[in-house]
């Protein structure tokens, strides 16, 4: 397959960025719904129009639109048994580590900086570190600011819920439509397993009565975003032995009171972080139990997969995190917003985008037409744009897609550690990678050495690079088709 | 008598600030201080010490 026309990763790290820009307008469009928008055929247009930019919301989107977090809000109302406040890390990735908090002033500023810089920006969250609701001043002042100089800007935050049915009337005011709380437990008892003591109605609560009082706040809260039209995504952290069968239960509740989208996360457990789950050796689950809670859940309230456990700080696309590039003492004290980058990718994007719907929808269909039982879940190294476009040795995570008789669906992704470091890898990381990819039947990637395809091999995983730079969904239907379709197998070295 | 931070276990989170019903602590230079003659113990206004019933750190808001 050739190279794409339109290089969406060149426009945003080229530095002649205007002839680009003229070469991607000039290309053709390969497809005939060109410039279509990428709807899914079941979803309603008012919700898609909400989503579709929004790299959280929308799966579609994640490919093409990044997010940015400001720190502002470092106070918080509870006290959770895997979150340590006075731990931070600039290596590390997990909600809640921040390495610099902000004011709302600093915040403007910083924002403005990436949006220039970075013009897949679409949204900017406030996730802490602390609760966005109930640091409320420094959340709605940053929000004010940055609407009145970024006004096409989505705004959203994460809560724990708490705080929240004191703003959602504040937050409809300010055209937030998107709100993510974080929603462990339904049953009180659950609750007391996981949160030691809330801050409510000016005294702390332990307990069952804490977590009953959390989970009614939760509740209302979610019905009374749901009641203004306010996209609700619902995150629930999966710890095996408290609550991990229990979020069955949570997932149903939500989906009753409207959240648009349920997100399982793993709890992320390390002593080192001086959490009380990290201290009490409370493990995390696998890829593979996250999956197999997902599967069972499938049906409920729509899942997220695609969820990175981002830092409260974090700037980019989900995945490549960018935070370190935008520190404060890389931000100068005057910033003028400069809207001509951001306006110009939209417009690729908006192309892109329907062409890679209708190579999407082409490859379900082949994938269905092979007729076979079987599936295959493969590995993609990506940098974004939907295609298969990274080197192994380069990745950081490869995204897993599942090819079965349904059609192709995305899965999730696994992180690993970034094998090639300037031309060598190491053995020690490969075996990592190799670790990370349990399960996984074929890895797809721009390039990758002879080497670890070997090593790769040895350990039943396959690879290839023989798709590089097709569409994701492309180059899974002719693997699919390669290995149990009438068709012979082609591609495979 | 009035309540003291322990600057060196403090997360700068500043939710004691916000919740002290007398208006007593303030971010100085690069730590939250307690000014011992505007803290009341929040005698009259609640049951329990607001900064340190909401401090995320066990024995950081303590009695001077
Ligand atoms: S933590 Fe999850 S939901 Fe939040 S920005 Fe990252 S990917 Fe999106
Ligand atoms: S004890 Fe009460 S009055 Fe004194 S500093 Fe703490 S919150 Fe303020
Ligand atoms: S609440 Fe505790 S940790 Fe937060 S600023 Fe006050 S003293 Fe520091």
């Amino acid at each position: 397959m050739p190279e794409p026309m339109i290089s969406l990763e060149s426009l945003t790290s080229t530095t002649s960025f205007d002839q680009l820009l003229a070469t991607a307008k000039s290309g053709g469009c390969a497809s005939s719904s060109c410039g279509s928008s990428a709807k899914p055929n079941d979803m309603d247009s008012a919700i898609w129009e909400k989503i579709k930019d929004h790299p959280c919301f929308s799966e579609e989107a994640h490919h093409y639109f990044a997010r940015m977090h400001v720190a502002v809000a470092p106070a918080c109302n509870i006290q959770c048994n895997y979150c340590n406040r006075k731990y931070d890390c600039a290596n590390e990735s997990r909600p809640g580590v921040v390495s610099e908090k902000l004011t709302p002033e600093q915040a403007l500023r910083k924002v403005m900086v990436v949006a220039n810089e970075v013009p897949q920006l679409s949204v900017l969250g406030i996730a802490g570190p602390g609760d966005a609701c109930y640091d409320w001043k420094r959340t709605k002042a940053t929000f004010e600011q940055v609407a009145r100089e970024i006004p096409d800007i989505k705004l959203c935050v994460s809560t724990n819920g708490l705080a929240l049915p004191d703003h959602v009337a504040e937050l409809a005011d300010m055209n937030v439509d998107h709100v993510t709380i974080t929603i462990n437990m339904v049953d009180p008892g659950v609750g007391a397993r996981i949160y030691p003591w809330i801050f409510y109605d000016h005294r702390r609560y332990t307990g069952i009565e804490a977590a009953r009082i959390l989970h009614e706040r939760q509740m209302l809260g979610l019905e009374m975003l749901t009641a203004r039209g306010i996209l609700t995504k619902i995150n629930s952290v999966m710890i095996p032995g408290v609550n991990d069968e229990h979020l069955i239960e949570v997932n149903k509740w939500v989906k009753e009171r409207g959240a648009f989208l349920h997100n399982v996360m793993p709890l992320i457990s390390d002593p080192a972080h001086g959490a009380y789950y990290g201290l009490t050796g409370q493990r995390g689950p696998n890829a593979m139990e996250l999956k197999a809670l997902q599967d069972r859940l499938e049906g409920g309230a729509k899942l997220m997969r695609h969820c990175r456990q981002c830092r409260a700080d974090a700037v980019g696309l989900l995945g490549a995190d960018r935070g370190q590039e935008f520190t404060l003492d890389q931000i100068p004290g005057e910033v003028v917003y400069d809207a001509s980058k951001r306006e110009a990718y939209r417009e690729v994007v908006a192309r892109e985008r329907g062409d890679h719907v209708a190579a999407k929808s082409a490859a379900t269909e082949m994938v269905k037409a092979a007729g076979s039982g079987n599936s295959l879940l493969v590995a993609v190294a990506t940098k974004g744009g939907g295609r298969v476009n990274e080197h192994f040795g380069h990745s950081k995570e490869f995204q897993i897609y599942e090819a079965s008789p349904g059609g192709i669906s995305f899965v999730g992704h696994r992180k690993v550690e970034q094998y090639c470091r300037g031309g060598w890898g190491e053995d020690a990381t490969l075996d990592d990678v190799i670790a990370a990819l349990e399960g996984i039947d074929i890895v797809l990637c721009a390039k990758i050495g002879e080497c670890p395809k070997d090593q790769l091999t040895g350990a039943g995983i396959r690879a290839t690079d023989a798709y590089g730079y097709d569409y994701i969904e492309t180059a899974i239907s002719a693997l699919y088709t390669a290995e149990f379709g009438v068709e012979p197998l082609a591609a495979m070295a | 008598m009035a309540f003291k931070i322990i600057a060196s276990q403090c997360t700068q989170c500043g939710a004691c600030v916000f919740e002290c019903p007398s208006g007593a602590i303030k971010f100085e230079g690069e730590i939250y201080v307690i000014d011992p003659d505007k803290c009341t113990e929040c005698k009259e206004a609640f049951d329990t010490q607001q900064c340190a019933s909401v401090c995320p750190v066990p024995k950081t808001c303590v009695p001077d």
